[in-house]
């Protein structure tokens, strides 16, 4: 057990530290997020009915295009200096330091989204019931995001253009993701309970946590080759 | 036809057509046939579906688009599965053709997406007042549009063909996995916000002629892509192979025509 999670933990530790010491890229990320957010009272009117019905939706678009903006860094910078051939030619097999590399990418991209979006939802004046539940999907969904993500940043690694073409890669792929995550505060706030959209969100993260680690590990393989 | 694959004589099997150089020239071969059948079956489904077809009672004459419509929402959905199996058998067999089979279907099927979008939302304008509901099946049909622009990308994207065809093979795959979950997931988004205001899922009774000059119109399409996608893997077969002699040899001879 141990020896499984040692390359495991090495590579989390490694990405966690990396992403700390360069805290700038994390901030811009979750400024980006805070700024979509706040444009869409100017682009609809701040009118509090129309911005409590949108809320949730704007609250996941937003996050949804903020973990788009930072998959790129996801592998690019390893992929530069030589540290992902190192990592493919190891022993150890590639979908677990995947894991580990979406892992530390979710704990420095997602997480400062759960604990930010509660604050944004008040901006909307939204039933404070609900902020639970908004955090609770963003928690299962962003993961969604980053593992199915990592597949598009895995096969557009060091390609002219990358940023455009990964957003058509993936953006069709988010949307289910979108359905359920906004869909579950709506539910909830309509009374009809957002428990079948939470357990749909956390079926779909046991699902891409299953499958995506092995398409991104490929799709590696065949990017370094 | 595994068996055969060990058999001694080899050239007899149906395999030795997975090299480039043997399908060409049975791509050339086999796609005016299919070609002429789709002229042919489109030219008796479309005489079929606006002259001897009867008026629909609450449509009138609208409906008529469903005989360019259907088929082309049936063969966009279609070709991206045929896609996705090309890409399977190329990744598990390391083919070079099946990669090349699975580029050249992306336009097609891509064309007959949009096809089914726009007649789709011309359809739309008179029945429900509206180019564009969001409806499971349109939206569902549309960001299959978004899956087929994506490989198309890809594909054109990465220079190195064999990392290209293993990439385009990959997002296939992911999108195969993924157009069930969207479809589903799309539909309950639809009937979970509001009671559907227009149900495509009742199906009209359908005179005997209208039925037969669908089903016309769909053997149509599918002669034609078969056509086309023969035709482009014939030149996909070209330019990745164009170092070789018999590529020279034989451009050599259709300059000699020409």
């Amino acid at each position: 057990m141990s020896r499984a999670l040692g390359p495991f933990a090495a590579v989390l530790g490694r990405d966690l530290l990396l992403a700390w010491r360069g805290r700038a890229d994390v901030l811009v990320t979750l400024a980006f997020f805070v700024v979509v957010v706040c444009l869409f009272p100017f682009g609809v009117g701040a009118e509090p009915n129309q911005l409590r019905a949108i809320a949730p939706g704007v609250l996941w678009v937003a996050a949804l295009l903020s973990t788009l903006l930072s998959l790129h860094r996801l592998f690019a910078q390893d992929h530069a200096d030589g540290t992902l051939e190192q990592l493919l030619l190891t022993p150890e097999p590639t979908v677990l330091w995947v894991v580990a590399k979406i892992c530390a990418h979710w704990i420095a991209t997602g997480l400062p989204l759960l604990i930010v979006a509660p604050g944004l939802a008040l901006l909307f004046d939204v039933e404070q019931g609900a902020l639970g539940v908004l955090v609770l999907s963003l928690a299962l969904g962003t993961p969604i995001l980053a593992l199915l993500g990592a597949v598009g940043a895995a096969l557009t690694l060091g390609l002219r253009g990358g940023g455009m073409l990964l957003a058509l890669l993936v953006l069709p792929l988010f949307v289910p993701v979108l359905i359920f995550g906004a869909g579950a505060v709506d539910a909830y706030l309509s009374g009809s309970g957002a428990q079948a959209h939470l357990l749909l969100l956390g079926g779909g993260l046991l699902g891409s946590l299953a499958l995506a680690p092995l398409a991104c590990a490929a799709a590696l393989r065949i990017a370094v080759e | 036809m595994m068996k055969d694959m060990q058999k001694p004589e080899r050239s007899k099997s149906i395999f030795r057509f997975a090299a480039p150089q043997m399908f060409y020239p049975l791509a050339g071969r086999l796609a005016p046939w299919f070609a002429g059948v789709a002229a042919i079956l489109a030219a008796v489904g479309l005489w079929l579906g606006f002259f001897v077809a009867p008026t629909d009672a609450v449509q009138g004459d609208v409906y008529r688009v469903i005989y360019i419509h259907v088929a082309a929402a049936w063969m966009s959905m279609f070709v991206y599965m045929v896609m996705a199996f090309w890409s399977f058998v190329g990744l598990v067999m390391n083919t070079r053709l099946s990669f090349i089979m699975s580029q050249a279907l992306a336009p097609t099927g891509a064309m007959f997406c949009f096809v089914a979008l726009w007649t789709g939302s011309l359809w739309g304008k008179p029945t429900w007042g509206a180019y564009w509901v969001w409806d499971a099946r349109l939206t569902s049909q549309l960001l299959l549009l978004f899956l087929y622009l994506g490989f198309m990308a890809l594909t054109r994207a990465i220079e190195d063909p064999r990392r290209a065809d293993k990439a385009g093979a990959i997002i296939a795959l992911v999108g195969a996995v993924n157009v069930p979950i969207i479809y589903f997931s799309v539909k309950w988004w639809n009937t979970l916000h509001q009671g559907a205001s227009v149900s495509l899922n009742k199906a009209p009774s359908m005179a005997t002629t209208m039925l037969t000059g669908m089903l016309v119109m769909a053997f149509a399409a599918w002669a034609y892509t078969i056509a086309v996608t023969l035709w482009r893997v014939r030149s996909l077969i070209l330019e990745r192979e164009r170092h070789t002699e018999w590529v020279a040899a034989e451009l050599n001879a259709l300059e000699g025509k020409i």
